[in-house]
């Protein structure tokens, strides 16, 4: 299992240095000059020593080499810096944002564990709905559970975030007054009334992402049961007399898993687009609403750090998609 | 293949069948409606989308507006059939891309095996590419020098289009790889083969009508994709200008306004989850239609 876990890891390099590389020339092919919103009165001299000092005169090569060293050589040392308090990167240059003169990274750290935060349960409350009803909907197909089942997920799953967002703004927040429309970040959970906001203020935002995945997840994995379940070691498990949730949730659900699992991870790209829009819905400073910000004011560096690190969480979701299918079905690791 | 009678199932054939015939039929009328009234809509319904009625701002629905006017009085109902007009035609334009790259790559890695490994690669590098994150960096990147190429409209048209296109394609290319992989071993391929067809023959007349069906499906699939993505750029703001309206563009600028005017928001919105929906249903129907095995599935 480690050594196909090993396998995986090696091949999501690879992977990762091209879509950086892709980025790259992609920021680097776009027209525009970081120096258009300086005023006219500075002399081209001083221009060009600007344009110098953001490494804009090196040649393209250059300039992604020493954007790889900042990403992969420099910042996990200012990482080993903070955990352990050594001075490794001391007065090494690393990412900087041309917006604001400070490292990328240590924006993006206080930024990503809102977008984490709400990513992330979201994908967990939209499995624990997804799943049941998908299992309960090809047990019992075609009863009424399944009828509704089927038709609401198709309805939910067919409204985009950027409508469920406002509507439920408009119903529970707006409407009914029961939750707030805007996500505090600054807020901090002390006690138990605190926790409470903090629980009503997340409800919204991770409903509007949390839906669509239940609705889609539910589709594949009653598809995915109803394939397992007419299957002969079904009927063989009945015939020796196993109980019958031992039958649908051990013997059928492990092997309807395989499909639902790609769908997981193919979901993920969905989900973190999804998360940027409902971070600008809801007001939350995460780092989709970062890019949003990097892209509007052409800072290309920010730009390159976080399409990075969107493709690396999307990568890494991939990776435990891959592990998990070896769990699922010892069959694949072996190939 | 042959399924077992669950205990629980009903007898599988014409009942199932039947209702993915009626949804497509259902999704295709909706959807027929909903082009014919963007396009037609302005024929009977004569208002200038831009035209300022300053006297009749944030206007409920009136006779004079049928679903009210938003903050600069201009009418909503004439504003939704214009981004209607935008919205589909960049959904058809974009899938248009989309399937014919797709299929393209689809077919050439399943009929020649050298290609198979690096398409197929550069398909699961798309696929781990963060769609959105890149699209909103295409559209804000080059929007300026395309806009001063072709003008603000056409710019902005093709560069949404072409985005979306090219970031939508792997799908449609998997299914159909898988497909043609499976065609190529079957004995009329072999035959047309021995007849002397070369391979360019051999593609169009023999296998391509042989994956029609999920290229059909896919093509349903991703005009509805298309419409979202677009509305999704529109409504952060980044797609196409203010004073063009889409469906996106529309509900962004209504969720500014939610807490005074909420039903603002409703149309668009429905629009967009009308169309969605409707081209899905078409999508399922045809799919089971051209393919019984998935019959009442996903």
């Amino acid at each position: 299992m480690l050594s196909f876990t090993l396998r995986r890891l090696t091949l999501a390099v690879p992977t990762l240095l091209i879509i950086s590389l892709l980025v790259f020339l992609l920021l680097d092919a776009a027209p525009g000059d970081p120096m258009s919103q300086v005023p006219l009165t500075i002399p081209p001299e001083v221009r060009a020593q600007m344009r110098e000092a953001l490494g804009l005169g090196a040649p393209a090569y250059v300039q992604f080499g020493l954007w790889l060293k900042q990403m992969f050589w420099i910042e996990p040392q200012v990482l080993i810096d903070q955990i352990f308090g050594t001075s490794l990167a001391a007065d090494k240059l690393r990412v900087l944002s041309w917006q604001t003169r400070a490292p990328v990274m240590d924006m993006v750290a206080e930024r990503l564990p809102q977008t984490l935060w709400v990513v992330g349960s979201a994908y967990l409350i939209g499995i624990s709905i997804g799943l049941p009803v998908g299992i309960l909907s090809a047990y019992r197909q075609y009863s009424a559970l399944d009828r509704t089942g089927t038709f609401v997920t198709l309805v939910v799953y067919s409204v985009p975030p950027f409508v469920t967002g406002p509507l439920l703004i408009g119903v529970f927040a707006v409407h009914l007054g029961w939750v707030p429309s805007v996500y505090d970040t600054t807020h901090r959970v002390t006690d138990w009334q605190s926790f409470s906001v903090q629980l009503r203020q997340m409800i919204l935002p991770i409903a509007v992402l949390a839906l669509p995945t239940a609705a889609q997840l539910s589709r594949y994995m009653r598809a995915s049961m109803l394939d397992t379940l007419p299957l002969d070691y079904i009927r063989t498990a009945r015939a020796k007399g196993m109980p019958e949730h031992i039958v649908v949730l051990r013997h059928a659900l492990r092997n309807s898993m395989i499909p639902v699992v790609t769908v997981i991870a193919l979901g993920a790209p969905a989900m973190f687009g999804g998360a940027i829009i409902t971070e600008q819905i809801f007001a939350i400073n995460g780092i989709g609403a970062q890019l949003i910000g990097a892209l509007q004011v052409g800072d290309l560096p920010t730009v390159q750090t976080l399409t990075f690190l969107f493709a690396g969480l999307i990568v890494l979701a991939n990776l435990i998609a891959d592990v998990l299918y070896g769990w699922l079905d010892p069959r694949i690791r072996y190939d | 293949m042959t399924r077992p009678a669950l205990p629980l199932s009903r007898p599988a054939g014409a009942t199932r069948g039947g209702r993915a015939k009626n949804g497509a039929v259902f999704g295709a009328g909706i959807f027929v409606l909903i082009v014919l009234a963007v396009y037609l809509g302005p024929l009977i319904w004569r208002v200038d989308p831009p035209y300022l009625d300053l006297l009749a701002r944030n206007a409920p629905p009136s006779p004079a507006h049928p679903l009210g006017t938003d903050e600069l009085g201009r009418d909503m109902l004439a504003r939704l059939m214009a981004g209607g007009r935008v919205s589909i035609s960049v959904g058809l334009a974009a899938m248009a891309i989309s399937v014919g790259l797709g299929a393209a790559i689809g077919l050439l890695a399943g009929f020649y095996r050298h290609l198979d490994g690096p398409l197929m690669r550069l398909t699961d590098l798309f696929l781990a590419l963060p769609l959105l994150p890149l699209l909103l960096v295409m559209v804000t990147l080059f929007r300026d020098s395309l806009t001063q190429l072709v003008g603000p409209e056409a710019g902005l048209f093709a560069l949404i289009v072409g985005a979306i296109g090219v970031t939508s394609w792997m799908q449609t290319a998997r299914i159909v790889r898988g497909d043609v992989l499976a065609l190529k071993e079957r004995d009329f391929i072999t035959a047309a083969r021995s007849g002397g067809a070369r391979d360019i023959r051999v593609i169009t007349r023999h296998v391509l009508p042989n994956v029609l069906s999920p290229i059909i499906v896919s093509a349903t699939l991703g005009v509805a994709n298309a419409i979202i993505l677009e509305s999704a750029l529109s409504f952060l703001g980044l797609g196409f200008p203010p004073d063009f309206p889409t469906w996106g563009r529309l509900l962004a600028d209504a969720t500014l306004y939610l807490q005074d005017y909420p039903g603002r928001a409703f149309w668009p919105g429905l629009a967009i989850t009308l169309t969605g929906l409707s081209v899905i249903y078409i999508g399922d129907g045809v799919r089971d239609q051209l393919d019984p095995r998935t019959r009442a599935r996903l």
